[in-house]
């Protein structure tokens, strides 16, 4: 079997992302190539062909020219395989490539069990087994679901490809978040207020039990998309990725966006009237109550140690 | 301004879910149904555009005759017209024969925009916005925070990961694929839930607008394996709390 990896490249840097990739080509036992729009100056240390396009004349963001520079190297390389992470890069660019090949795509790939992958339904709590039709399949996989058993030493043998493609949308840049204030990165305890706060007012009981603890609150998205919290509390893929000694969950479902930015964490608690939310699967406490009820009265008791 | 947008109709997540007699999907009896969660941004959007624009704005859905009550909705909320697309094995197709089905329809509509979510909340495939633009040979945009229309091109911000976002422009005709937090979506009115009413809601059957073959199927579905380790605690919240403490105090430095 043949695989092409499609490693990512943004703000001049090679995307952490490139070894879930690898693993995933170790884990099926693949003969893998590698295609990257990026510069000789940050290589994936992957050993194998790498078909690298010069990021200055593509561009980071250009789907219709990274889709005619895959299909050109897709051309050459024969693959059975195309594999993206399951990223804003990978799930912009797959289906593009996926209706060009007329090949099916199977997105944000957690397993692949006896050669068939597997993916997450209805917020995880159920999974499917995806069987494809087409002679290439396409799969994007989850950020962190195929872990790189060692590290790679890997020195690519580079072939440089180029495009005259254009592309029909326009990239004007960057914009970072604002941030400032509190740094959740750097916090020891931080307590998480999710959709089940219910109300903006209740972010203070959050907030009072992470003062108890001597740490601070965070939020998840949708939280952070009410504006009951600032954006710069939000953990998960689009805000913080945190690892802290104790990280409380407090009426958090466990999005898988949530679960990567925080699942790094040395403890976690979660408090969750579901006792089916995601969340359990990386919880090493799951406290099921209604949070409005049990914070209050944990914070109490922990304030009286 | 023509414009369309695309919703689906999917179970309420905190749902208790059970597999269905064939082990291929989830039994869809004892659910409760709702609007997928992303394309009430793009209801919203779509609706926002409309009312500085103005023109016409059509809101599509896939499904058995129960997605008629999402689609009410999105009509309370001010879309004009309704395209039902009659398919009660809808669960069972791919995203490529969804986005065939909703392109089949769009191709001789000359809509200016599509709005999608960006993904459903049940499959979370995060394709089918994508294939429509590409097999109606328009740009697309996926994941956007920010939508602004003004001389027939839109600005979007995409959101990527760790709080960047990618500022892009694009002409119309195209196809945009909506975030939470792009906007705040709107709560429908009583007087616009009865005047939803008597808007046009035209069923169409999927078989007049299917003809692709589907490139995938979803062979079993499964509950994943607990993992397990998790202790779980229960009762009442005093002793609860107590519990917990004395963990945090074993486990974790945090309450030393």
């Amino acid at each position: 079997m043949k695989t092409l990896l499609v490693a990512e490249y943004r703000e001049g840097k090679l995307q952490g992302s490139v070894n879930d990739l690898m693993a995933f080509a170790q884990k099926v036992g693949s003969d893998a190539a590698m295609f990257l729009v990026g510069s000789e100056t940050d290589l994936p240390k992957f050993q194998g062909p790498l078909y690298l396009a010069d990021v200055k004349n593509c561009g980071e963001y250009n789907p219709d020219v990274h889709k005619q520079l895959l299909l050109d190297t897709i051309a050459k390389v024969k693959p059975d395989m195309v594999v993206f992470s399951h990223s804003s890069y990978g799930w912009d660019l797959a289906p593009r490539l996926a209706f060009a090949l007329k090949a099916s795509q199977v997105s944000e790939v957690v397993d692949v069990v006896d050669g068939v992958p597997v993916a997450p339904v209805c917020n995880s709590k159920l999974r499917r087994k995806v069987a494809s039709k087409t002679p290439v399949a396409i799969l994007t996989l989850q950020a962190g679901a195929f872990g790189l058993s060692e590290e790679s030493t890997g020195v690519p043998v580079i072939e440089k490809i180029s495009t005259t493609a254009t592309g029909k949308v326009e990239f004007c840049g960057y914009e970072q978040a604002e941030m400032g204030g509190v740094d959740l990165t750097k916090a020891s305890v931080i307590v998480s207020a999710g959709r089940g706060i219910g109300k903006p007012e209740n972010i203070a009981i959050i907030a009072s039990l992470a003062k108890a603890l001597k740490g601070e609150y965070g939020a998840s998205r949708p939280v952070v998309d009410a504006e009951w919290a600032e954006h710069n509390r939000q953990v998960g893929t689009t805000g913080q990725t945190v690892s802290p000694k104790l990280y409380v969950a407090c009426g958090i479902s466990g999005a898988i966006q949530h679960l990567a930015g925080m699942k790094k964490s040395e403890f976690v608690v979660a408090i969750n009237t579901d006792k089916d939310a995601p969340i359990g699967e990386v919880a090493d406490v799951l406290v099921v109550a209604d949070l409005k009820q049990f914070v209050p009265i944990l914070t109490e008791k922990i304030k009286a140690l | 301004m023509n414009i369309l947008v695309c919703i689906k109709q999917v179970p309420d997540m905190e749902s208790k879910f059970k597999i269905n007699g064939a082990g291929s999907w989830y039994d869809s009896g004892d659910l409760a149904w709702r609007m997928n969660e992303y394309d009430e941004y793009a209801v919203e959007q779509a609706v926002q555009l409309k009312e500085k624009t103005g023109g016409d704005l059509t809101v599509l859905c896939i499904g058995p005759e129960r997605v008629k009550e999402t689609m009410k909705k999105a009509l309370a909320m001010g879309c004009d017209r309704g395209v039902h697309v009659a398919d009660d094995e809808f669960f069972k197709k791919d995203s490529f024969s969804i986005a065939a089905v909703i392109a089949e329809f769009a191709k001789t509509k000359s809509f200016d925009l599509i709005f999608t979510g960006m993904q459903s909340q049940d499959r979370g495939s995060g394709q089918v916005g994508v294939i429509i633009a590409e097999m109606l040979g328009i740009p697309s945009v996926t994941t956007i925070v920010s939508f602004v229309f003004d001389n027939n091109t839109i600005t979007v911000k995409r959101e990527l990961e760790g709080g960047l976002k990618a500022v892009i422009k694009a002409p119309v005709p195209a196809l945009v694929t909506c975030q939470l937090g792009l906007n705040t979506p709107r709560y429908p009115t009583l007087p616009n839930i009865m005047k939803a009413k008597k808007k046009e809601l035209l069923s169409i059957p999927v078989a007049e607008l299917l003809n692709v073959s589907a490139h995938q199927e979803t062979t079993s579905l499964f509950f994943p394996e607990k993992k397990g380790g998790g202790l779980v605690l229960e009762g009442e919240a005093g002793d609860v709390a107590d519990k917990l403490i004395n963990i945090l105090k074993e486990k974790t430095a945090v309450l030393a």
